[in-house]
């Protein structure tokens, strides 16, 4: 219950923009059954957002934790490139390993630089970031790597019980990573280590494990997006794949009210923040108006929905009786 | 100026026809290639090298990495060799004047190849190989144009990225040969960037906005995007190419695999061979002395289920697309 009454203003923004949606598309609202499976603008939002959602759930902890990480993008890239490279020839589980893997791998040595070597995260994940997309490119050879293994399809184009595999997928994730730190005691030390890391150190804190394990599962999760994202058009295009995706991440994590600063994150509304994201897209690709339009469309919804959250914004006398 | 340049031009020319003539004509050219920013344009340079070798020349490749100080480097380098042509593929329109002058000092003609640069530069070279994207979009209005016929039909376009002049360009050609056509109406345009994915997710707002059955025909700006769209036309249970046309420009491998398998309906390539038409036009000039025009159309040649697509895809997979 506190955690719905802490979201309410995320909770108001998303049904505001579904309202907004179903206001420029009629049928937005409608799903049916096609096929084995669900069907309807309101699905495509959820199965769209899921890469998005995906990265949030690892971006989410690393900026409790005081951190950002800009490579997951690139690691989306990198983690669909070997997915897509290895589908026809080995079987799902050895193919997901390996991409899951490499994402985990990638969020190491992210993590390696933020914790032992004390680069600033933003410097030390965009070499990550920039040198990941070519790392990609050597694995494509710069072409889209295209595969027709049913079962990595099913991944991105599958459904279970109607429900299709991103939203499932996002649904375990985000049950997992709830169980991983909120289960335990590790969310409450990610949060000490974003609070004040010396204090939480001095506590008896590791906060070096914590940041490296934050990195880490952001590289997981960016992997698993990145595998989705591949299975989703049955083909690897490490150019594009991800691109500027990691800047969707972050905005949903800063939409679910999560502080840059760190030290406090809520994983379902970051997941949510998310999907918010998505339904927004979605409604501007349904509106029909001219695609010059779409960023400012984007723009002006994500600052209303952050004006909505501000504190200062809360009471208008407020905003008076404060300084500026 | 200009007149005693186009004097020295075609002193040379003669000079060098005359050497040309004595030894049997053995031409090395450089080519300075952008760099690796699509697969179309690995594929220009796989077939560049392919028609130096037909036509017995010797082309030095540099990898400019999409840096234009690279090129600079690159043709600076050219003209130290003395080598008797240079391609060249601008990465950006402007800033080329001082390098231009010097291979122009050099008496070694440039061409450009697939982009053209900024007018001022306009005596600078020989001429440009590009294709003319407007036409792309006509080739393609006029083919959805004859196959639709009387009946009415919805259109859908997935776009380039905002802003871009292939976009742009290819958005006007193809409106220009719809309009005398009444009955095809464009219903939604949307960007999809270029890409799959979001020529996907586009294609999949347009079919729940319009209701997939009331859609007659897909234009995408390039194929990539209509491969995406492909796929969500499929998921929504709809049967693309036999209930839905589609037709979309470059003529990459992938879309002649769809066109083979009754998905798609036609393709605009673009072409990846700008060198053969530059190779051909360097002799003439070299040997003969010709000046070629200051532009060589590229042909902007259809494809459909016609063309043995299969036969197709075979022939451009090894291209490096």
């Amino acid at each position: 219950m506190r955690a719905l009454r802490a979201g309410a203003p995320q909770l108001l923004a998303f049904l505001a923009v579904l309202l907004a949606d179903r206001l420029v598309a009629p049928q937005f609202l409608a799903v049916h059954w096609q096929d084995g499976r669900l069907f309807g603008s309101l699905v495509d939002v959820f199965n769209r957002g899921a890469p998005v959602a995906l990265l949030s759930l690892g971006m989410v902890l690393v900026v409790a934790t005081g951190g950002i990480d800009l490579s997951v993008g690139a690691v989306m890239a990198i983690a669909g490139a070997v997915a897509a490279s290895l589908a026809d020839s080995q079987p799902l589980p050895l193919v997901l390993a390996a991409a899951l893997a490499t994402g985990l791998v990638c969020g190491l040595w992210n993590g390696l630089l933020v914790a032992v070597l004390r680069i600033q995260p933003i410097v030390a994940t965009l070499i990550l970031m920039v040198a990941g997309r070519g790392i990609a490119q050597l694995i494509t050879e710069g072409r889209i790597i295209t595969f027709a293994s049913a079962d990595l399809a099913f991944l991105g184009g599958g459904a279970l019980l109607g429900v299709p595999m991103p939203v499932v997928l996002v649904f375990g994730m985000l049950l997992v990573t709830l169980a991983l730190v909120r289960g335990t005691a590790l969310g409450l030390m990610i949060e000490a280590t974003g609070g004040n890391a010396r204090a939480s150190a001095l506590a008896g804190i590791d906060t070096r494990a914590v940041t490296l394990a934050v990195y880490a599962w952001s590289g997981f999760c960016a992997a698993l997006a990145g595998v989705v994202a591949a299975a989703d058009i049955l083909g690897a295009d490490a150019n594009n794949a991800g691109l500027w995706l990691e800047l969707d991440a972050i905005l949903a994590v800063v939409v679910a009210g999560s502080s840059l600063l760190g030290g406090r994150f809520s994983l379902w509304l970051a997941v949510l923040g998310a999907v918010l994201i998505q339904a927004m897209n979605t409604g501007i690709l349904l509106s029909g108006l001219p695609p010059e339009l779409n960023l400012v469309v984007k723009a002006v919804v994500v600052l209303a929905v952050l004006l909505l959250q501000s504190p200062r914004l809360a009471g208008l006398s407020l905003l008076l009786r404060s300084p500026r | 100026m200009r007149e005693s340049v186009s004097i020295t031009a075609l002193l040379v020319g003669a000079m060098l026809a005359w050497g040309g003539a004595v030894q049997a004509a053995s031409l090395t050219v450089g080519f300075s290639q952008i760099g690796s920013e699509s697969g179309w344009r690995a594929a220009e340079t796989t077939v560049t090298k392919a028609e130096a070798k037909k036509r017995g020349i010797t082309v030095k490749i540099a990898d400019a990495q999409q840096k234009q100080e690279n090129q600079i480097k690159a043709i600076r380098s050219f003209v130290a060799q003395g080598v008797d042509g240079i391609l060249l593929a601008p990465v950006v329109a402007t800033g080329w004047d001082a390098v231009l002058k010097e291979a122009r000092d050099a008496k070694i003609p440039v061409i450009l190849l697939d982009r053209d640069i900024d007018p001022s530069g306009k005596d600078l070279y020989l001429t440009a190989v590009t294709s003319d994207s407007v036409e792309e979009g006509r080739v393609a209005g006029n083919w959805l144009a004859k196959t639709v016929g009387e009946k009415p039909c919805n259109v859908v376009e997935l776009q380039g990225t905002v802003g871009a002049s292939v976009a742009t360009n290819r958005k006007k050609g193809f409106d220009a040969a719809i309009a005398p056509h009444a009955n095809l109406k464009l219903v939604r345009s949307q960007t999809g960037d270029f890409t799959r994915a979001k020529g996907k997710e586009v294609m999949e707002s347009f079919i729940k906005a319009e209701g997939g059955h009331s859609i007659c025909a897909v234009y995408a700006h390039n194929d990539d995007m209509m491969v995406g769209a492909i796929q969500a036309m499929k998921e929504a249970g709809l049967k693309p190419g036999r209930e839905i046309l589609t037709v979309s420009i470059d003529a990459v491998p992938d879309i002649f695999k769809a066109i083979a398998a009754g998905e798609a309906n036609a393709t605009v390539e673009l072409t990846p061979d700008m060198a053969g038409p530059a190779f051909d036009a360097l002799k003439a000039y070299k040997e003969k002395g010709t000046v070629p025009p200051k532009w060589i159309q590229t042909e902007s040649k259809l494809y459909t289920a016609a063309d043995d697509p299969l036969k197709v895809y075979e022939r451009k997979k090894g291209l490096g697309y």
